[in-house]
């Protein structure tokens, strides 16, 4: 079975983020980047159907040449090929990404599933695997926790407000999985090497723009208090419960 | 018009996120001067006169039994359908996974953009509307311009508290049975296990949470002990998932599970901002950590400065020693 991963390049910020003087982007100029803990599990998954059916994982990204270094992360964990589809935004808007995927399964042969994060780690708009599947007319399920191959058929479970669903689809299917899916490997040293030499086939991106542009970004608000420090190790304990005592969590 | 799709809770009634989007709906109806409609799936029940009360004139309920077997996909085609021919202002829907995904779908197939987790709404004269919406599980928010005939968006709950509104003069219902092609491949809803009761924790007053710190699986012992005696969930950082230490259901955070309990208790847990999304909402913060500078410590509560496995172990005998157990 083939298999097909659309990630995204985002960048990993830590416990500060600082934002670029006009607002409008992350100040990225100290910080790596890397993919959604959603997608990993996607290209995980992707990598193990491949194992288990003989079949490929191929691993595709919409943006510019610097994004090359995740599809290229993504090879390292496995994925046997690696497309991009050149755009010059690093951030473009959903309507957009969602146009170049769509060409670019147009051009590629054809994948039996194609996966999706839920939702990338930074924009968080939550749409391009809906979108994607409804242009080229696929069934989809989003918020995937489990993925069964059944011949020509396969069932994906998700959670649900009451509890557990399980979907099936006819293939070719798309699905947007969340991070829980599997415990995404740690690439080998072995796989870092072949990752380093694979090629990466370059589509052209269409070009298109969306509807939706980021004005600015902002922090939000925060409106906590001062730290109240109770103690220092086991000496604190007293002060600890008389808190859980006045919030009435212990008597 | 405004149109809202409104999501039911499994008895039939309007769920908490469907009533706070009605009334974010009913101020942006008003000041554009339009009706606010809604839109739901299945038989009427009590939802007109719930509706009514709330402004609402008009409501269209999307009769298929396609649609009864839970495919927000399905969900979205019919939308699509309804909102092509209503062409109302705007279109909004909680920001629940099963919303998001119709309103995704249907945004595809009107050829529109669709802004997702809104937390405001303001409506251009005649250029753009300007949303600001929440990015990375709401670490940041960001303002954008939303251009579109129909402008499309979920809303994120805690929206700003909405004013007194005006019960609806009358309320009429329309039946709606869309034309779901029988050509497409579908995904199709084949099982639903009940989640087993028990707390859990989004539902926990109380979670106590591990990451790297706790240093090993069999380190979340006395994690658990002190839940236990508190009435509490445990959870953990994606740290402890990654390292095999904990399920990943336990996960806080922008990937795992946001939480709003009233105690967070954090133990070696320094406070990344995708964790940080997670507990944010908390209404208390408890910090357990070695390093006084932890953004988790700064931003805490309380915090108590020191090793997990002295401070947890010397909790748990105080409250033993208290309530005598
Ligand atoms: C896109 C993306 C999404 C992510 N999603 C999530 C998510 O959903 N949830 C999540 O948690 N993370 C998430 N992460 C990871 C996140 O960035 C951090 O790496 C992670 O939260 C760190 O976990 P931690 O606090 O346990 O570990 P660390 O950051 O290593 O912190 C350990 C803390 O423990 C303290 N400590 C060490 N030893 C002790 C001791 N003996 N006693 C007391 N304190 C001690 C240290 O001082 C430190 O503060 C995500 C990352 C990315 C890039």
């Amino acid at each position: 079975m083939d298999v097909l991963v659309c990630v995204k390049r985002v960048p990993a910020v830590g416990a500060e983020i600082l934002l670029t003087a006009d607002g409008t982007a992350i100040d990225t100029r100290h910080l790596g980047f890397t993919i959604g803990p959603h997608e990993e599990c996607a290209v995980e998954e992707a990598v193990r159907i491949a194992e288990r059916t003989g079949g490929s994982a191929g691993v595709l990204t919409v943006g510019p040449p610097e994004t090359e270094e995740q599809l290229r992360y993504a090879l390292s964990m496995g994925a046997d090929h690696a497309v991009r589809v050149d755009t010059p935004e690093t951030d473009p808007d959903p309507e957009a990404t969602a146009a170049a995927v769509t060409g670019a399964l147009g051009e590629l042969p054809p994948y039996d599933l194609v996966l999706f994060g839920e939702a990338s780690a930074d924009a968080g708009h939550a749409q391009v695997g809906f979108r994607v599947a409804c242009a080229l007319r696929r069934p989809v399920v989003g918020g995937v926790k489990g993925i069964d191959l059944d011949g020509d058929r396969v069932l994906l479970r998700r959670e649900s407000p009451e509890g557990v669903e399980v979907h099936e689809a006819p293939l070719p299917a798309v699905a947007a999985v969340l991070e829980g899916l599997n415990l995404p490997r740690y690439p080998t040293i072995k796989g870092r090497l072949r990752a380093k030499k694979a090629p990466i086939r370059v589509l052209d991106g269409p070009g298109a723009t969306g509807g939706l542009r980021t004005l600015r970004l902002r922090h939000r608000p925060e409106a906590r208090a001062r730290t109240v420090v109770l103690g220092h190790g086991a000496a604190a304990a007293p002060a600890v419960v008389d808190v859980l005592a006045e919030l009435g969590i212990v008597p | 018009m405004v149109l809202v799709v409104v999501e039911r809770d499994g008895d039939g009634t309007l769920t908490e996120d469907s009533a706070e989007v009605l009334a974010a709906a009913r101020d942006l109806a008003e000041s554009l001067g339009v009706p606010v409609g809604a839109v739901a799936v299945g038989e009427p029940g009590e939802l007109p006169d719930d509706l009514v009360k709330r402004g609402v004139g008009r409501l269209h309920l999307l009769a298929h039994e396609l649609l009864t077997d839970g495919s927000p996909a399905c969900l979205g085609e019919a939308l699509a359908g309804l909102v092509a021919d209503l062409r109302p202002a705007a279109v909004l829907a909680p920001s629940t996974d099963r919303s998001t995904e119709a309103m995704a779908w249907a945004a595809a197939e009107l050829g529109m953009p669709l802004a997702t987790a809104c937390t405001e709404i303001r409506p251009g004269d005649d250029g753009p509307w300007e949303v600001t919406r929440e990015r990375a599980g709401g670490v940041l928010l960001e303002d954008a311009a939303l251009t579109a005939p129909i402008r499309l968006c979920t809303l994120r709950p805690g929206s700003p508290s909405p004013s007194e509104t005006a019960a609806a003069d009358e309320m009429t219902v329309h039946v709606v049975v869309p034309e779901l092609r029988a050509s497409v491949p579908r995904a199709r809803l084949v099982e639903r296990r009940e989640r087993a009761a028990g707390m859990t924790l989004t539902t926990a007053p109380v979670v106590v949470a591990g990451g790297r710190g706790v240093g090993s699986s069999e380190g979340y012992a006395v994690l658990e002990e002190l839940a236990g005696l508190v009435g509490g969930a445990v959870g953990c950082s994606r740290v402890a998932t990654n390292n095999g230490w904990r399920p990943h259901a336990d996960q806080v955070g922008l990937t795992g599970t946001r939480i709003s309990p009233d105690l967070y208790v954090a133990c070696g847990i320094s406070g990344a901002t995708q964790h940080w999304v997670g507990c944010m909402n908390a209404r208390s913060i408890l910090a357990v950590n070695t390093d006084p500078e932890a953004p988790m410590v700064t931003r805490a509560t309380w915090a108590v400065i020191g090793d997990v496995h002295e401070v947890l172990p010397a909790v748990v005998d105080e409250i033993r020693r208290r309530s005598g157990r």
